[in-house]
């Protein structure tokens, strides 16, 4: 889970990284207040968890309370890049002298973690490492030894850290290093790590990335960093019914069993949606082994109420379930919806086509074709149904333009 | 031969007693594993269908001559049953547990490489191995391609590792191996290629990929140097969105790297017919056995 800038903030504090004092609004009005708290010129920033909110005029300064007023009703409700800001942080305007760049962050390659840093912070850390690469330290870290104070003067002095500031950066390393640990992080980053002219340093900005699969140890975390859900936000509702879901920006909706299985059925249904105009997969839907006739139903329920979904490719390979199992599921997830017992706008229009293979598929076939359900195409072989699905879908466009 | 799993070896099942545990233990046994026994610290003396059940991994070891576990305990747990059979010394450990912490994944790597690597670890998240007629370390479904055969099979994916096997059933697998979807895996790619390089009982090999990390390159490179066999692969995940992850906690576009292109890319430069969809792939493999089959008559 992608924290925004307050959140990591928060983090750092919690586990001894210097950050400016701040607060986060949601109205212009509220910044007010912050503002005359701070007793100094501010920045507001928007809080999105996507780059670039500069250029995007999502960070703006403000000598008085009066501007920071101004400045957060320029920024609320701004779209950066498709994410809409809801919240500012208010913080304390800093004097800059020098800024670097500190980061650790998982390295899959070798299965260890990586720290990285650089005495030239500020810019995208990504281009400092094509165009400057010299100037970026990487220094690995053992997950069993971490980065004790040996290790973090190591960092600091491959970064050429100067010397007054190191004992400082190295102290700060420690600290995010906790931040890495204690709080199951993949990515702990800060750029830039300011030098004020004073000599004090501040994480001005940062980024924190926490593991999902360790919420279970961090409930209160993840509970309070978790995105507002709303109605129309299906990857929300997803997420609620346990449903392992991506919205993309297509027309066919997709159900599969099986991560792989499934990001190789949205390839191969824009593969044939070439032949149909460009028609597109809607989702990405995983549910995974069981495929139970509620699973179905739920994911049904989210893939039709996408209002974009003009076809749905249900795409089965009965490894450890059985196909007949799916089958039956696909009936009665039906059957519920039709039932209008779960919220997806009441009785399917949307034809869905069905690839079952594998274990028990006879079996699972003939159920399908016994129910004989209108909405229902049953296609024998993955390709093929992909074809079909986009097919329907372009000439659903089609009839209803 | 066939890799890493023989009619030889002897399987523990760590968390036989779970329902999962004990589904698949009866699932393994019936497919012709020898699972020589299980571990519950709990449940020390009891046995499951017959298969006795142990305290620790060592004890287990000690009194059946385990050399293979499959290690079917929750994610809160499971960090320490791996830590177990790592200091147990047990050669093969399969990690089938989806959703333990990456810490504690990349925790468990680096102290089996401390303790020399004794231990090969499998997984996270993985369906296992299976090597067709002779044994079955996991959850792969044996029925799916019953009959050993020359093909060599290695995945990231547990959903395309059962597609591929059906669609090229009929020539059968030496091995098929299941090496997981997170972010911080055990046995790579590359070490999976190396393996049926080296099996007189394989003669091609299937390489399925996805998107995240840049694994498929580094086993291009592999390919490129250090191997002979035809290779045929498929990479999923063209249509996912950068910043997205896709199911398995590993499968995530970031910025411009681990995009299904670059790994298709550096598959072909490395000479791997790569398909564009999983049939397409196993047609390609069916050529390249076909030919051979065709020569040796």
């Amino acid at each position: 889970m992608d924290l925004m800038e307050y959140q990591a903030k928060e983090l750092f504090a919690q586990h001894g990284v210097p950050v400016l004092p701040g607060e986060t609004v949601d109205t212009a009005e509220a910044a007010r207040g912050v503002a005359e708290r701070i007793g100094k010129p501010v920045v507001v920033k928007a809080q999105v968890k996507t780059g670039g909110r500069g250029k995007a005029g999502g960070v703006k300064l403000a000598g008085t309370p009066d501007e920071a007023v101004a400045r957060a009703g320029d920024i609320l409700g701004l779209d950066i890049k498709g994410h809409l800001v809801r919240k500012v942080l208010v913080t304390e305007a800093s004097d800059i002298d020098v800024e670097y760049y500190v980061a650790f962050l998982l390295d899959r390659a070798h299965r260890r973690y990586l720290a990285m840093a650089s005495a030239e912070g500020g810019m995208e850390i990504e281009q400092l490492a094509v165009e400057r690469p010299e100037a970026l330290a990487r220094i690995p870290i053992d997950p069993i030894g971490g980065c004790d104070q040996g290790t973090a003067r190591e960092i600091v002095a491959a970064a050429r850290i100067p010397a007054d500031a190191a004992d400082d950066v190295a102290q700060i390393l420690q600290s995010m290093w906790k931040v890495l640990v204690e709080e199951e992080a993949t990515l702990v980053e800060i750029n830039p790590l300011c030098r004020t002219p004073d000599g004090r340093l501040v994480a001005l900005d940062g980024k924190v990335t926490l593991d999902g699969n360790a919420e279970f140890r961090h409930p209160e975390v993840f509970a309070a960093y978790a995105d507002v859900v709303s109605d129309d936000d299906l990857e929300g509702r997803a997420r609620k019914k346990g449903l392992n879901y991506v919205k993309l920006d297509g027309s066919v909706g997709i159900i599969g069993n099986g991560a792989g299985l499934v990001m190789s059925t949205l390839d191969v249904v824009a593969y044939a949606g070439e032949q149909h105009g460009g028609v597109k997969p809607a989702n990405f839907l995983d549910i995974g082994g069981g495929a139970s006739a509620q699973v179905m139903a739920d994911g049904l329920a989210i893939i039709l109420s996408d209002p974009d979904v003009r076809s749905v490719f249900v795409n089965v390979f009965g490894g450890i379930t059985s196909c007949d199992a799916v089958a039956n599921g696909i009936v009665q997830a039906l059957a519920i919806l039709e039932q209008g017992g779960d919220g997806a706008g009441g009785t399917p229009r949307i034809p869905l086509v069905v690839r079952l293979d594998g274990n028990n598929v006879e079996e699972g076939r003939r159920i399908l074709h016994e129910a004989a359900h209108p909405l229902v195409l049953v296609v024998d072989t993955m390709d093929g149904a992909a074809a079909k699905a986009a097919e329907l879908a372009s000439g659903a466009a089609d009839g209803q333009a | 031969m066939a890799i890493f799993l023989s009619a030889d070896s002897k399987v523990l099942v760590q968390g036989i007693t779970g329902s999962e545990g004990t589904k698949h233990t009866r699932r393994m046994v019936a497919s012709g594993t020898q699972v020589v026994g299980g571990v519950n610290p709990r449940k020390a003396g009891s046995d499951v269908d017959g298969i006795p059940v142990f305290a620790t991994v060592a004890e287990a070891r000690d009194q059946t001559g385990a050399d293979v576990t499959v290690v079917f305990v929750p994610p809160a747990f499971a960090k320490g049953a791996v830590v177990e059979a790592i200091d147990a010394r047990i050669p093969l450990a399969v990690v089938i547990t989806e959703g333990i912490p990456v810490h504690d994944s990349a925790w468990f790597w680096a102290y089996s490489q401390q303790q020399g690597g004794s231990t090969r670890i499998l997984g996270p998240n993985c369906p296992g191995l299976i090597s067709p007629g002779r044994s079955n370390a996991g959850i792969i479904p044996a029925s799916i391609a019953p009959n050993p055969g020359r093909i060599g099979l290695v995945s990231k994916s547990g959903t395309l590792t059962y597609q591929m096997m059906y669609e090229l059933r009929d020539f059968g697998f030496s091995t098929a191996i299941g090496i997981g979807g997170d972010p911080v895996i055990g046995t790579t790619h590359i070490d999976a290629l190396e393996a049926f390089e080296a099996d007189p009982e394989t003669d091609a090999i299937v390489m399925i990929g996805e998107i995240g990390g840049d694994a498929e390159e580094r086993a291009a490179d592999f390919i490129a140097r250090s191997v002979s066999k035809p290779v045929v692969g498929y990479v999923a995940g063209f249509t996912a969105p950068e910043g997205k992850t896709m199911g398995h906690a590993g499968a995530i576009v970031s910025g411009s790297s681990g995009t299904a292109a670059a790994k298709q890319e550096a598959l072909e430069a490395a000479g791997v017919q790569v398909g564009r969809t999983p049939s397409a792939t196993a047609a390609l493999m069916r050529e390249i056995m076909s030919s051979r089959t065709a020569s040796s008559l």
